[in-house]
């Protein structure tokens, strides 16, 4: 029977990363037994049965329960964004080695001008942390990228990568099941033969919709480096890998073989001046790809030029400014990611304060640069201390290469129109982000400058909210920001198409 | 030329601060991060350079003041009754001169040495000028930061440290080959800092903690994470809790990192190309580093 009890005293709570189970001990009022042994849950409604049934009903009436049990974790943060090539579909990974998938609902025809808005689709545990024993090493199950295939059938796939295993994934639906067997009856038990009469054919009733998410191929072993990209060829075959250090070609089909097309190891360690940040296939030439370097420098490669590609085909690099030289100065050089134009003309790279586009028909400079916060040059030592200066922001383009946006801190991310040259600041946060609001443009000042009604002086600005993984729909003004453990999707209705 | 003016924090407590990161990035969940350590080892090189200038600069000024601390003392024993009153004035503007900026600097030692042994004495947090008759040693110069050891203990360890520690295990992680390589001296680092952890140590014990010493060299190469665990085990010195203000074991750390990332050291500038071929020569260090492949 159920009951309430009053619970008086959390003694203990554990949360197991890696199991995921909770443990609680508390204490309760009035002449029942106190509690003592550890129980273990997943979710509060569960905690509650076992509460009902395990302890004793006191006399009289305590009030009801109030049990708050944070659940949320580091596990929850998110690690990549990543729409489908149609933009139906939204992927999040994060760093307990989930993948969460949106499917955008379809427009109503009720509400011509409500576009779909986007829901959970599919839950599931990509990546389990590891140990390899061999190095005495913890590998991560943080999902570092996570990249669809372009779609071919009915299901859809997906490659998501940890630090070292890369797995491919099959996410269909079922919306209905066999019903009629004859040797089985509904619930699957085996039927008595004796009492089967007649045969039935089989039937296909429709049933909830179901998403069914299985891998299909699992690459690994493959990397003794860091994985932090991978990249699907258009030729809708082959992918790469990426390490610190190499780069692998791999076969979608085969897991047990991949091609090393970049090794930039040094014969001697102690000579490793620069290792790769990022790398991408073209996306239309198959033979082409691009890796950056923590030098800041972007190098093409050609494919059909050589089976090893250490050689480049084109360095992107841009002379340094020897005035500007600072401790900080191989750090904030060093590119966080690298993208290509949807056009395949330009490339736009992230290094810690400037996005830039490049030309690919032009080496010596970017086209473009664009100062993202440039107030951080002077606070790089306080950055360094807390380790800010490492982070990896991404950069994405619109669907007309028109626009560019990035992250960057106290939940803003910037966005850049290439042809107006006006840019904006903007935030990613819950009080600002009622639905169908309107953001309103944000603006950092410097510290002791004018100061302007809402502006946000560089000194209150939180390092800990950042904005690091972006996404931009392939063909509308819908962009996916990851602050944190949270997921902002925003669409812009007004200008629902790009321009 | 680096442009140390936007930086809040000097060189020193850089280079305190980028080995306290390289040392916690052993423990971290998920493996060294190449990367990440690259790039703390450009800063470490950056503030190192800054540092090294600013101590040959500081050298150049100790210089002129034992020129003028020699003249002095000529002219002392030329008349050393009359003198004598004059004289310690003048070693008064001496010292007041090059001294007077960086009193906490070399204050203290300057005027008991220069008094006493004709000796510019340690400049703390770096070279060990020794301008004694007997050992005009450029060996003792280093590109290191070492706090000021008190000149006595290592004018007392100094001639003790003779021994020979210098290899280099490297561990390739894709072949699993492990080479062993021959390099120079024992530095002079490790002597003192043996004392620093242990003092008075004898000789059984002193190898045991020059082994620490050394071992800690581990911190600032890329280890490979089971080498590394097994020698933190062994560490027992004061090196458990560092923060940004211990440098004095860090400093034992920043002088064998001298012959890591020999990439790095291949860009250096000319004033530290002068110094450093000195200092590698003598930097006999026990460099047992585990390079991670």
């Amino acid at each position: 029977c159920a009951f309430f009890v009053t619970v008086v005293d959390l003694i203990h709570f554990e949360h197991h990363p890696v199991t995921e189970a909770n443990s609680i001990m508390i204490s309760i009022t009035g002449n029942c037994l106190s509690l003592t042994q550890p129980l273990y849950f997943t979710s509060v409604e569960t905690l509650m049965g076992i509460l009902s049934l395990s302890v004793l009903p006191p006399p009289p009436p305590p009030p009801t329960v109030s049990i708050f049990v944070s659940m949320s974790s580091s596990a929850d943060i998110i690690s990549t964004v990543e729409f489908n090539h149609t933009g139906e579909l939204l992927a999040t990974g994060d760093k307990g080695g989930r993948v969460v998938i949106f499917q955008r609902e379809p427009e109503s025809k009720t509400e011509p001008f409500s576009q779909g808005e986007y829901n959970v689709y599919s839950t599931f545990q990509s990546h389990e942390p590891e140990f390899d024993y061999l190095k005495s090493l913890e590998i991560e199950e943080k999902i570092n990228k996570i990249r669809w295939l372009p779609q071919q059938n009915a299901a859809h796939f997906l490659l998501s990568t940890n630090d070292k295993t890369i797995k491919l994934w099959k996410v269909s639906e079922r919306d209905k099941r066999p019903e009629g067997y004859n040797l089985k009856d509904e619930e699957g038990r085996i039927k008595d033969i004796s009492t089967v009469t007649s045969l039935q054919v089989p039937v296909l009733k429709p049933m909830d919709l179901m998403v069914e998410v299985s891998p299909r191929r699992v690459f690994a072993n493959a990397h003794t480096y860091h994985v932090n990209s991978i990249s699907v060829n258009s030729d809708y075959e082959t992918y790469m890998s990426a390490d610190d250090l190499r780069i692998n070609l791999w076969h979608l089909d085969i897991t047990d073989r991949s091609f090393n097309i970049v090794d930039i190891k040094p014969a001697n360690m102690e000579d490793l001046t620069e290792v790769i940040t990022a790398a991408e296939f073209h996306p239309h030439h198959c033979n082409l790809f691009v890796y950056s370097s923590s030098k800041g420098t972007l190098r093409l490669c050609d494919m059909r030029e050589a089976a090893l590609c250490d050689k480049h085909s084109k360095l992107f690099e841009e002379p340094e400014d020897p005035s500007a030289r600072s401790f900080f100065s191989e750090i904030i050089s060093s590119v966080s990611d690298v993208k290509f134009s949807h056009s395949g003309r330009y490339l736009l790279t992230r290094d810690y304060l400037t996005a830039k586009v490049w030309d690919l028909n032009m080496e010596s400079k970017p086209l473009e640069t664009y100062q993202v916060h440039d107030y951080l040059r002077s606070k790089l030592c306080s950055l360094y201390e807390n380790d800010c200066i490492f982070d990896k922001f991404e950069c994405a383009w619109n669907g007309s290469d028109s626009v560019i946006m990035t992250g960057a801190y106290n939940n803003f991310f910037r966005m850049f129109d290439r042809n107006t040259k006006r840019d904006v600041t903007l935030e990613a946060s819950r009080e600002s982000s009622k639905p169908r609001a309107v953001l309103k443009p944000r603006r950092v000042c410097a510290a002791g400058g004018k100061r302007r009604k809402d502006d946000i002086s560089v000194d209150s600005l939180d390092f800990t909210k950042k904005i690091l993984h972006t996404a931009w729909h392939p063909n509308e003004n819908i962009i996916a920001i990851a602050a944190t453990n949270n997921l902002y999707i925003f669409q812009d209705k007004l200008n629902s198409e790009m321009h | 030329m680096i442009n140390t003016m936007e930086c809040a924090v000097d060189a020193q407590s850089l280079i305190s601060i980028s080995l306290m990161k390289i040392h916690n990035s052993r423990t971290q969940r998920g493996g060294i991060k190449l990367h990440k350590n690259l790039l703390v080892s450009y800063v470490l090189r950056n503030a190192r350079q800054v540092y090294i200038k600013e101590k040959y600069a500081e050298i150049y000024r100790m210089q002129q003041y034992e020129e003028v601390m020699t003249v002095c003392n000529e002219i002392q024993q030329l008349n050393p009754l009359e003198l004598d009153a004059e004289d310690a004035d003048d070693e008064e503007q001496a010292r007041a001169a090059c001294c007077g900026e960086d009193v906490s600097l070399c204050g203290s030692a300057c005027h008991r040495d220069a008094a006493h042994t004709r000796t510019a004495s340690a400049l703390p947090g770096c070279s060990h000028l020794e301008y004694d008759g007997k050992e005009p040693e450029p060996s003792f110069y280093r590109s290191c930061c070492m706090e000021a050891s008190p000149v006595s203990e290592c004018d007392q360890f100094s001639a003790n440290g003779r021994a020979h520690c210098n290899k280099t295990t490297v561990l390739d992680l894709d072949t699993h080959v492990v080479t062993t390589v021959e390099n120079g001296y024992l530095h002079q680092d490790c002597c003192c800092d043996a004392l620093q952890c242990g003092q008075g140590a004898q000789s059984p014990a002193k190898k045991r903690k020059v082994e620490f010493a050394c071992c800690v060299s581990d911190v600032e190469e890329l280890s490979d994470f089971t080498a590394a665990r097994k020698r933190v085990k062994r560490e027992d010195c004061s090196y458990t809790h560092p923060d940004y203000t211990d440098t004095s074991n860090i400093s034992n750390l920043i002088s064998i990192f001298g012959s890591g990332f020999s990439g790095l050291l291949s860009r250096q500038t000319d004033l530290e190309q002068i110094c450093s071929k000195q200092v590698l020569a003598s930097l006999g260090a026990w460099t047992r580093a585990i390079v991670a492949f």
